[in-house]
């Protein structure tokens, strides 16, 4: 039997697609609406899963007086409200990765993979209503 | 192979609290679910059952016949009821979403004999939830 814990979280950002390696026309044919120059937004919800054995004392699996600290203090304060192609570390102009939620779900992942209180699962991103990312673990790391 | 999942609701209250644990550290720890008086929630269960269509009636298992398991299991033992006090299954354990979700899973897997329980999914509210599944660790629910 395997237990996980999943918590629910919410920030909203702007972003642009768009890359230097794709020309004007190959950026527009890609990405479409998405690479309008000013940017857009969305209201992205954040699913973050924890497993682990269950301590007796707590019942709990990570104590969520735990886990939301770590999840806002690694990512909703650096994403909530913010424009992530030019404030997110990961995605600033130099580092060429398109704020995709692909992307996201890589770099937040990465963000949280030092939780220290039990071991994360998955990191699924809803970008809109009708979509939605997850990953489970990263092969490379994001600079 | 194919999934189904039935969802239903149960509202119960519940509060966290150790005994083997000072007054200072079950606050430290459970916060406002401490409160000795308890709270409540909206419980949603989602049950998921894997396993083939019978080529005769299309079906992995009969929904009817689910929705009378968890209704007799589940619903009929937790619905309006105060999880520290009135779930023999729970006691001894924090009545935390991981507990009840591990109980379930117990209370379910002698009765699905058709299909193979594949999940049990408790959400607290819509903004946290647990999952049990077979899993392949040696992760268990416990008992303080």
């Amino acid at each position: 039997m395997k237990l996980s814990l999943t918590r629910r979280y919410r920030f909203a950002a702007s972003h642009r697609l768009h890359t230097d390696r794709l020309s004007e026309a190959e950026n527009h044919r890609v990405y479409g609406k998405c690479s309008n120059p000013y940017g857009h937004g969305h209201n992205y919800f954040v699913e973050v899963t924890v497993s682990g054995p269950v301590d007796p004392a707590t019942g709990m699996i990570a104590n969520l007086g735990q886990l939301d600290p770590f999840v806002e203090t690694h990512v909703l304060d650096a994403f909530d409200q913010k424009y992530l192609n030019e404030q997110v570390s990961e995605f600033a102009p130099d580092k060429s990765l398109v704020p995709t939620t692909e992307n996201l779900c890589r770099v937040i992942f990465q963000r949280l993979s030092s939780f220290p209180a039990a071991h994360l699962d998955r990191v699924r991103i809803e970008e809109t209503s009708n979509n939605s990312f997850e990953i489970e673990e990263i092969s490379d790391t994001i600079a | 192979m194919i999934r189904i999942t039935r969802r239903v609701e149960f509202s119960a209250a519940h509060f966290y609290h150790n005994p083997n644990l000072s007054p200072e550290e079950n606050l430290r720890i459970f916060g406002k679910c401490n409160n000795p008086h308890g709270h409540g929630h909206n419980y949603i269960l989602e049950v998921t059952i894997a396993g083939e269509p019978d080529p005769a009636t299309g079906m992995v298992l009969d929904l009817k016949e689910l929705k009378e398991i968890l209704q007799t299991e589940v619903i009929d033992r937790m619905d309006h009821r105060h999880l520290n006090y009135e779930v023999p299954e729970l006691a001894g354990q924090i009545p935390t979403c991981e507990n009840v979700a591990a109980v379930i899973w117990k209370l379910l897997l002698p009765r699905i004999t058709t299909g193979t329980l594949d999940r049990v999914r408790v959400y607290e509210s819509p903004d946290l939830f647990a999952d049990c599944t077979a899993g392949n660790s040696n992760h268990t629910g416990g008992r303080a």
